[in-house]
């Protein structure tokens, strides 16, 4: 477990150093801004040359995949973090019995951080701070919560042997020799917390049949940490469990170190080598991991496919395409006949629920006298106005004064249709048929003679589309007669203009009210008075 | 020039004539033609709830019809369904394998779905008699995890998978009734259409799938992303697409137009997108990003749009 410093081209370096640095400060954020991290806007201050100071970064200059360019730059933070002459103090503290060698407060590095990295604002560098240390480049002596306080909390570096930027993926064997190692040990700085005393139990229970295996390379680790100096062990003692703590986080903290389990099985990065950290080369020692099961997708093109595709590309190209000033025109309407009822865009009326805590708004929506707005979004389409129950509604009433309700009770009923069980779906196709379709049918609704033998085909097989054609017919049918006649009804327009039409009735009677009541009141006064004075 | 050649040959120039006919509608761009609109003021962003209760990492989430309740799938082995005004759970749900990947909240509000690495979909009804929440059926026949899973009714569910196929099924007698096959990678997110028409599938061959659910064929495929698209969505009015990619870009396509519309991107975002949503109107995309941020895009001008995170306790 070395702690020394890579070997670095020297040269190399510097370029990339000096490539690196862009000129002018972090942007200072006030605090009420979302987070940002190091990788977006740390740089380097211009006024300090570099020149002198070698970053510690083991990270491939040429690197540029993602993880990889985040980790350089924090290196290259951690590195002058830890410089001897513009760096934090880094000290041995003396403690009661003992000493504490090589800690900084995290008010040392908050302050640095700050003078440093330009930045104005104390939450920011303690945002990028906790960043640095969540990712295990520094870390808490008395905690296994990998976060940053700005007091007179003790910090260690972690050692570049461990850095994120070897791609450990430490295996559970190397875990359980860690943790097993730490029980061989009779410190009260290395027993366990409760987590890793679960953990452990449940590596033993899972490695139960190599245990001994495990037992004697922890033995042998032991034997190794035994021949190090007292002072040196206590340092990487640490370091090593903060390594442990990125990779096996505490219960509820986040782990920095964790892939989507779905990407696992697609080792994309060559730099994943699976190597122990406690150097365990036996193939034994590798546990199968389940998910990592052989690839269905190397299936090469058989001709069958490239047909297939042929067929597929046929078919797009017979597709016509829609302008895209058409297109763009029609997705920017949309965007701003809803931007009144969009809650991130326009402020609902009466308000917002979850900001006002009053349920209001959503009370009216789902009652049945609905407001001007939600009447008002019916217009905008007939989907618009058969989702609300109230539209819905509505519009029905308005095709039975039009003697054309079939239609909007067929569409309906194929509908519910859809949603049908499957064992329910072919006697309720034939009685759609019996009510709407058949000879003398009740609710006959006119089809064109094409979709109609299409559908009478269909139900020699009923299926829970067999009325598709007809129910796209009838939809369309509805939409360009009947939903444009009820837009322009009395019966929706008055709905529309709500406020005016009763208002003016209820005009007439509040003043007729006011007059009743006024002239009751003055009645009632005098005989109340009269009564009070006889009493 | 052997056959095998020659159909490939066919295929490369069927696609080039695709690419061209794609070009011959570009008479303009979303971003020019939103170029006149008033740009999005603050959107202020403020937690205001939180749902406390899961004990691992809650891997997806899914809102009821009615916006009130919420179904979340955690890796504690546990499926929660939240009442989001009150923060109370209305049901806890233990599940047989903790591997879970995906949930789901039927249409109705009767039933909920999960599945994950047991590459199941399990369904539960929530409105059983004596009032306990029990397994209704076991979908098993995908050979891949179960990514995603979409309700169409109480009768049908589509699923996504690892094994890189989409399937439909009948909850009734947990049969597959159609199975979307034609993506090259593990499919790992799927939407369907405002219509139930159709759904669209996005998958780590970097491709987005729109498929006709009744035809159980493939209508239309997007390209242009650079790596796994793991999240997808419909724009409200159910004609142009949204995916998420681990590209650190999400996309617009236009299902009419046949093509890419926009991408979202910066140059400082650096991580991949896990998941995404439109706001009612579309003007927004709020996507979520491997380094546990949130992004809101204008989804016309392709800006971040300016927020405000307001701490609270």
């Amino acid at each position: 477990m070395a702690e020394a410093p890579q070997q670095q081209q020297l040269q190399q370096q510097k370029e990339e150093e000096e490539e690196e640095q862009q000129p002018g400060p972090v942007e200072a954020r006030d605090s009420s801004e979302g987070s940002e991290e190091p990788k977006e806007d740390v740089q380097a201050t211009p006024t300090r040359p570099l020149l002198s100071m070698r970053s510690m970064s083991i990270v491939d200059p040429d690197d540029d995949s993602p993880n990889m360019i985040v980790y350089r730059k924090i290196e290259d933070i951690v590195t002058r973090i830890q410089d001897e002459t513009e760096g934090v103090p880094i000290r041995t503290v003396k403690s009661f019995m003992t000493k504490i060698p090589s800690v900084v407060t995290g008010a040392d590095i908050v302050q640095w951080l700050m003078k440093n990295l330009s930045i104005e604002d104390q939450a920011e560098a303690m945002h990028i701070g906790g960043l640095i240390a969540a990712q295990g480049y520094f870390f808490p002596i008395s905690d296994h919560v990998l976060s940053l306080k700005d007091d007179g909390t003790f910090y260690r570096f972690q050692a570049p042997y461990f850095w994120p930027s070897h791609c450990w993926e430490p295996e559970n064997t190397d875990y359980a020799i860690y943790l097993c190692k730490r029980t061989m040990q009779n410190k009260t700085r290395l027993e366990l917390a409760d987590y890793e005393a679960e953990n452990l139990a449940r590596l033993q229970r899972a490695f139960a049949r190599k245990w001994e295996f495990i037992y004697m390379q922890a033995e042998a680790q032991v034997k190794i940490d035994r021949k190090k100096d007292k002072t040196e062990r206590k340092i990487l003692d640490s370091q090593e469990r903060a390594f442990w703590d990125v990779h096996r986080p505490v219960p509820g903290c986040v782990n920095t170190t964790e892939m989507d389990i779905r990407k696992c099985r697609r080792l994309k990065n060559p730099q994943r080598v699976k190597k122990s950290v406690y150097g365990l080369t036996e193939e034994g020692t590798q546990s199968q991991s389940p998910i990592h099961t052989p690839s269905h997708h190397c299936r090469k093109g058989t001709k069958e496919d490239v047909e297939k595709e042929i067929l597929f590309l046929n078919t797009q190209l017979d597709r016509h395409c829609m302008k895209m000033s058409k297109v763009a025109e029609s997705l920017i309407t949309y965007t701003e006949q809803y931007m009144e009822y969009d809650p991130f865009l326009t402020a609902p009326e009466p308000s917002n629920p979850w900001t006002s805590d009053d349920p209001s708004l959503w009370d009216l929506e789902a009652s049945k006298e609905p407001s001007q707005q939600r009447v008002k979004k019916w217009g905008f389409s007939l989907e618009e106005a058969l989702k609300d129950p109230a539209g819905q509604e509505l519009f029905l009433k308005f095709l039975e004064s039009e003697f054309s309700s079939e239609n909007l009770r067929f569409w309906l009923a194929v509908q519910d249709l859809k949603r049908m069980p499957q064992q329910e779906v072919a006697q309720r196709a034939q009685e759609i048929w019996a009510e709407f379709l058949a000879e003398g049918a009740p609710s006959s609704i006119n089809l064109d003679s094409h979709s109609y033998e299409r559908t009478s085909q269909n139900l020699k097989d009923p299926g829970r589309y067999s009325y598709e054609d007809a129910q796209d017919h009838i939809y369309k049918l509805m939409k360009s007669d009947s939903y444009t006649r009820f837009l322009r009804s009395n019966v929706y327009q008055d709905l529309l203009m709500a406020r005016k039409k009763p208002e003016t009735e209820q005009g007439r009677r509040t003043s007729l009210e006011k007059f009743t009541r006024s002239v009751g009141k003055s009645l009632t006064g005098k005989r109340l008075t009269g009564l009070m004075q006889s009493s | 020039m052997g056959e095998m050649e020659q159909l490939r040959k066919e295929a490369e120039s069927l696609k080039d004539q695709i690419t061209a006919a794609r070009k011959a509608v570009q008479d303009t761009t979303l971003q020019e033609a939103a170029a006149g609109i008033t740009v999005v003021g603050r959107v202020q962003l403020k937690t205001r709830k939180t749902l406390r209760g899961h004990l691992a990492k809650i891997y997806a989430m899914h809102w009821a019809v009615d916006a009130n309740l919420c179904v979340s799938a955690s890796q504690d082995g546990k499926l929660i369904v939240w009442d989001t005004i009150t923060t109370n759970k209305v049901n806890a749900i233990p599940l047989k394998s903790s591997w879970v990947m995906t949930c789901a909240y039927a249409p109705s509000g009767n039933l909920v779905a999960c599945g994950g690495l047991d590459n199941m979909c399990s369904i539960y009804n929530l409105k059983g008699k004596d009032g306990n929440v029990k397994v209704m059926r076991e979908l098993a026949a995908h050979t891949g995890y179960l990514s995603c899973c979409r309700f169409l009714s109480d009768s049908e569910i589509i699923t996504s998978s690892g094994d890189c196929t989409c399937v439909l099924w009948d909850i009734e007698t947990g049969t597959q009734k159609t199975v979307f096959a034609g993506h090259q990678g593990d499919c790992m997110s799927l939407a369907v259409s405002p219509d139930f028409k159709f759904f669209i599938s996005g998958a780590c061959d970097f491709t987005a799938k729109l498929w006709d659910i009744r035809e159980g064929v493939c209508r239309q495929t997007f390209g242009g992303h650079e790596s796994d698209i793991n999240a997808i969505g419909f724009f409200p009015n159910g004609n142009a697409v949204i995916t998420g990619s681990d590209d650190a870009t999400c996309k617009l396509y236009d299902l009419r137009a046949d093509q890419e519309l926009i991408t979202y991107q910066d140059s400082s975002i650096m991580c991949g997108v896990t998941s995404l949503a439109p706001s009612l109107s579309g003007r927004l995309i709020l996507a979520g990003y491997d380094d546990f941020n949130v992004n809101i895009w204008d989804s016309l001008k392709s800006e971040r749009v300016c927020w405000q995170v307001m701490t609270t306790e």
